[in-house]
Order: C-alpha cells, then structure tokens, then sequence
C-alpha cells in the first residue's frame, strides 16, 4: 500500500516537472529573442539555478546533519575553476571551435560531472579531518579550508589570467570555454534547469533515504545515534562530501553564467551575494532542514538583491534609506537575528512541500488555525 | 642576520595586536561558549571612532592616541549592546548553533550599517600620524617607536589583565561563571552583570588593538575586522580558546608566522599558512596548545 502511494507520488511529480519544462521550452521558443527575456529573465534563472543549488546542498550539512560549514564556497570556487578550465583546454585543443553542436553540450555535461567530482573529492579530503570537530571549532575550520581553497586558487599559476598557465597567477580568470553571452544562455537554459532539477531530486531522495534518517538522528542526539549503530564519523563524512558535490555542481553553473571568474567572489564575505556567509543566511531564513525552504530563500533572496541593485524604486527613496538598501546584507542581518530568536529553525522549519501531500497539508493548516481561534474565543470568553 | 630580526620584530608587532583581539574572544567564549564573530567588528567600529575623534582630540591640544579613549568607550557600548540585544535573548531559546548563526549575524550587520553610514562608506579611509614617527638603531636593526610602544603597550594590558582575573573579586566572578553559571548564582554571582562586564572588557581590548594596528597601518575599511577577527581568532583557538595566557601565546605565534611567511616565502600566503597552523592544530590538540581536553558529559 504504502510503496503504491510512493510511486503514485514519483509519478504525479514526474508528470508536473515535465509539463513545467515542456512549457518553459514553449515559452522560451515564442521570446528567446526579446529583450527583456533575454537580458533579465534567462540570466535570473541561470543564477537562481546556482544559488538554489549552492543553498539546498548546504541544508544537506547545516538542516539535516546539523553541522555548520562556513567554506561551502570554497566547495564551488573548485567546481567553477574546474569547469572552466577544462572547457578551455577543450577549446584550445580544438575540441569545439563554435560553442554549438552536440560535441558541445557534451562537453558541458562532462565538465558539470568533472566539477562536482572534483569538489566532492575535496569535500571528501577536508571532511575526514576536520569533521572530527564539531560546533564552533567546525565552523571554523571549514572558514579555513574555504580560505585556504581560494588562497591556493590565486596562486596557482594553472588558474591565473588567461588560464592554463598562459598569463601570470592570479586572482581572475579571464577565459574561460563556457562563460555564456546572453544568447547562449537562452539555448542553454534547459541544461541548467534539468541540471537543477536532478540534482534536486538526488537531493531529495537521499534526505528520504535510510542515510537521511541516519544524519537527521545524528543532528538530535549524536551520542544516542551511534549507541543505535549508526557510524556517526563516516556519515558525517559521506554527507559533506555529496554536498560539496552539489556545490561544485553549481559552480560549474555559475562558469557557465560568467564570462569571467575571480576568487574573491567566493570568499567569505564580500559585497556581493555570493559568499558563504550569503549561502548560510539563505539556508538559515528557508529552514534549517528543510530544502523547500532552501530553494524558496534562494529564488526570494535573489530577487530582492536584485530589485535592490536594479529597482528605479530604490533610486526614488530617500537618500537615508537608500544607504539601507544598497546594502541588503544589512537588511537579511536583521531579519536573520529577528527569525533566528522567533524561529530558531528558520521560516519553514522541516515542512517539505510535496504535491501529492498538498490538499492534506492545507486541510491541516486550516485545521489548526481553527483550533487557535477556538482557544483564543474560549480565553476572552472565561475573562 | 638583520632581516630575522627585523622579522622577529614585525611579528611580535603583529602578534600583540593579534593578541589583544584574541582576548576578546577568548574571555567572551570562556564565559559563554560562543564564538563572538562580531569581535573582529568592534575592532573596526573602534578605528572609525579613532578616525573621527582625531581631530577633536587635537583641537582639545592632547596627544592624537587620547583619541582612543573615545573607542574604548565606544566599543565597550556596542560589546555590551550587542550582547543585550542580540546574544542575551539568543542563549535563553536556541542552541549553540543558532547562537552561533546570531553573531554571525551580528558581524554582517556591524560591518554593512558602517557601510551604509554616508560618513563612513566603503571606502577605505586614511587616519593620522598616532604615534610620533621615527625610530632608534641599535646595531643594523631599526626599532620604531610605533612598534616599541605597541609591544610595550599590549604587554602592560595583558599583564593587568591577567591580574585582573587573577586577584580582584569582579575577575574572580568571572572565572567561576565561566566555571559553572548554575553554581554561580548560588554563591550570589549576577551572572548577567558578569557577561556584561566581559562583553565591555573584551571590546575595550578591541578598541586598543584598533589604535595599535592604525598606528602602523593608516589605512581603515569596514572589512577591516573581518580580516583582523578572523585571524585573531585562530590564535585564540592555537593557544586554547577561553584560557587567557593561552590566547597571548597563539597571537605571538600566529604574528610571528605571518611575519615570517611574508619576508621569507610569499606575502600571498600568509593568510593561507595561518589557517594551516590552525587546521594542524585543532587536528593534532583540538583543545589549543595549552588547553585540557573535556570529555562530553551524558
């Protein structure tokens, strides 16, 4: 009974995510070529692409095995430099000359594996280590790897100006095989949703399988699960490794989205919007384990950086205000100090949104609003 | 030969600074158990308020590090405040994690409201002579009275505040929270007054570290604590986080590497080696270099 209802449920998600893309292919057939479809639409799509899979691979780590990781960007900074790199080489072999045809778009594949192996074998060396530690002592270390990641990056002279040690180390990349200009990005756009979409579903199911139940009782009592047989160090260790995976994932997105890289947009902090500190507050406003909150906070966040950097809106506030909102950062601080002591485990908590389970999750929620008025009209009526 | 001890030299300079920040932290994680990302911060709100307060100073006809008193002020507000306002309600509800994401927080929110203050602004801002400029030989090796005072001064601080902790009954309070808060009360502890005071205290710390690093590098941003914080912060783990000889012992480390990185190999891996000798040591001695370890109580 119970397996019936789980295929039924693959089946009706299978169904709407192909409908979904098949109208988003109609769609982008009609107005590939308009402007404002082609100059905002698709590149806000291809960054919420990265920023979605950057947020939901850290939830894997932060939500469910409940461990904080503040290096995730390191973890894409390797996938983006992988990417590029070996499209270059590609190129430069002489591989592809045009950036079409199919050779192409094997390639981009390959060099969106070759990314998330690279970042998860990483993963997998600074994991074994510094997953011994735990807490605070954790976070940093992970701060540290990041660091040193983006550190050895610049002074690599494989990595420096031109790429493939043509030009001097350092700490941008100015060639690159992928880097898409506003057209490609338009062809392209499917590879980057089915991308997303699989490493979602990857996501998904490996957080219902028996390694999240394992990971999601190590985040509750880690003392308790491995007294019930659970290898606490190599679950550990095999989490953050598939979620540096999915991070290297989505730096390979974010080469293709880029014409250039540059290390320090990977850093810890910066001015920008992606840092790992960034990726933290995403996960942490969507809901720490859950990754519908994930991808929510990453879709909602990117568009209100981006009204903020683009809105005429914002040019029409006062100066005062405007000094606010040219520093978002400065707003989600707030709005993350304020959830975090009202919702400690963020805005939507561990709800998954499922299709299947909808109609009964919306009869629940009534359910329970009922009941509070209920409460609420008995209390005023005892006085 | 002058070039090791000119090194030596600039990585003492650098390691009392670093050590002064990582007292902050060190005192705060001792008596709370959090990490108080925002440390590095306050080093930052105390540069811009050496930089304002400069000229005031002068106009009053006092020397321009008087200026510092101002900070220290300053700083000890914002510590304590950050505390009330955002830590306090923090700890009694959520977890270390989430008490961990709140100054993380914190820290974001210090350095974009600088930003976003138009007197302030994302550009980096150069602060006047502090100290008198030159210096002495002695042999081949230049000592300049910046990096002499600076030495001097953190040694004096570090000293007294050792003493502090040691013989008075405010620092005797503060070991024994950090000790066991429970057991506190019940000896009449105000354990709330008692973090406070470390907040105030740590942050002072940071306000002088301010002025030392000004006094040899003039130039301030708003990023400026996270780079300082971040590696004041690892000497404070290499030393053992919430001991605080321990943090002393890891900022003259963590200088001295850095120095010698610089002069030696390459200035473009100085930070990257000091995350190593961090990652080295929490692997080998999770605990710092003069820690315990503590096993988990069930």
């Amino acid at each position: 009974m119970k397996n019936n209802k789980t295929a039924r449920s693959y089946l009706v998600n299978t169904l709407v995510i192909a409908a979904a893309f098949i109208l988003f292919q109609v769609l982008t057939g009609l107005f590939g070529s308009e402007g404002d479809f082609k100059l905002v639409l698709v590149p806000s799509l291809w960054q919420c692409c990265y920023l979605i899979l950057l947020a939901a691979s850290l939830n894997l780590v932060l939500g469910f095995l409940g461990q904080l990781s503040l290096g995730h960007c390191g973890f894409m900074a390797i996938g983006a430099y992988t990417a590029a790199l070996i499209s270059l080489a590609c190129e430069r072999a002489g591989v592809f000359t045009d950036k079409a045809g199919l050779v192409y778009i094997l390639i981009i594949f390959g060099c969106i594996i070759a990314a998330g192996l690279l970042a998860a074998v990483t993963g997998l060396l600074v994991g074994i280590p510094a997953l011994r530690l735990k807490g605070d002592y954790l976070a940093i270390i992970t701060l540290g790897f990041g660091m040193i990641i983006v550190n050895v990056i610049n002074n690599l002279p494989f990595c420096g100006q031109d790429g493939l040690s043509q030009g001097s180390a350092a700490a941008s990349l100015y060639k690159t095989g992928l880097g898409f200009g506003s057209k490609a990005k338009v062809t392209y756009l499917w590879i980057a949703l089915v991308v997303t979409i699989l490493c979602l579903t990857l996501m998904f199911m490996f957080v219902r399988s028996k390694y999240g139940r394992a990971i999601r009782a190590i985040k509750d009592d880690e003392i308790a699960a491995s007294a019930s047989g659970i290898n606490v160090s190599s679950y550990k260790v095999l989490t953050f490794t598939y979620s540096a995976f999915f991070a290297g994932v989505a730096g390979a997105l974010y080469a293709c989205a880029n014409s250039s890289l540059s290390t320090s947009s990977f850093a810890f902090t910066n001015a920008g919007i992606l840092n790992s500190t960034f990726v933290v507050v995403m996960v942490v406003l969507g809901g720490m384990g859950s990754l519908t909150g994930s991808i929510v906070a990453a879709v909602i966040m990117f568009f209100v950086n981006y009204q903020i950097a683009n809105g005429s809106w914002v040019a029409a506030l006062p100066p005062f205000l405007n000094g606010v909102f040219k520093y978002p950062m400065l707003v989600y601080a707030v709005v993350l100090v304020i959830v975090i002591i009202f919702r400690p485990r963020g805005i939507f908590g561990t709800y998954e949104f499922s299709l299947t389970r909808l109609p009964e999750d919306v009869k629940k929620a009534r359910a329970r609003r009922a009941a509070a008025k209920a409460e609420r009209k008995e209390a005023v009526s005892h006085g | 030969m002058s070039t090791f001890i000119q090194t030596v030299i600039v990585g003492l300079r650098l390691g009392s600074v670093y050590a002064l920040i990582a007292l902050g932290y060190t005192m705060v994680y001792g008596i709370i158990r959090l990490i108080n990302f925002a440390h590095g911060d306050f080093i930052m709100v105390g540069g811009y308020t050496i930089i304002f307060t400069v000229p005031l100073v002068l106009a009053l006809g006092l020397p321009a590090w008087a200026a510092v008193l101002a900070a220290v002020a300053v700083c000890a507000l914002v510590g304590m405040g950050t505390e009330i306002i955002a830590y306090r309600p923090v700890r009694k509800k959520g977890t270390n994690m989430s008490a961990l994401i709140t100054a993380i927080a914190m820290s974001l929110f210090l350095e974009n409201l600088a930003q976003a203050i138009p007197a302030i602004g994302p550009n980096p801002k150069v602060a006047d002579q502090i100290f008198t400029a030159g210096g002495f030989k002695i042999g081949s090796v230049t000592f300049e009275y910046t990096t002499v005072i600076t030495i001097v001064i953190s040694a004096v601080i570090m000293i007294v505040l050792y003493m502090f902790t040691q013989k008075t009954r405010l620092g005797r309070a503060m070991r024994c929270v950090s000790e066991d808060k429970s057991a506190a009360t019940l000896m009449g502890i105000n354990v709330n007054h008692t973090i406070i005071l470390t907040f105030a205290i740590g942050s002072a710390l940071a306000a002088v570290a301010a002025l030392m690093y000004m006094a040899q590098y003039p130039r301030i941003y708003t990023t400026l604590g996270s780079d300082l914080g971040i590696k004041a912060f690892v000497s404070a783990v290499l030393g053992g986080i919430g001991i605080i000889p321990g943090a002393v012992l890891g900022g003259f480390v963590v200088g001295l590497f850095e120095s010698f990185t610089t002069s030696y190999i390459s200035s473009s891996l100085a930070d990257a080696v000091v995350f190593l000798i961090l990652i080295v040591v929490l692997l080998l001695k999770p605990a710092g270099i003069m820690g315990k370890n503590v096993g988990e109580k069930v």
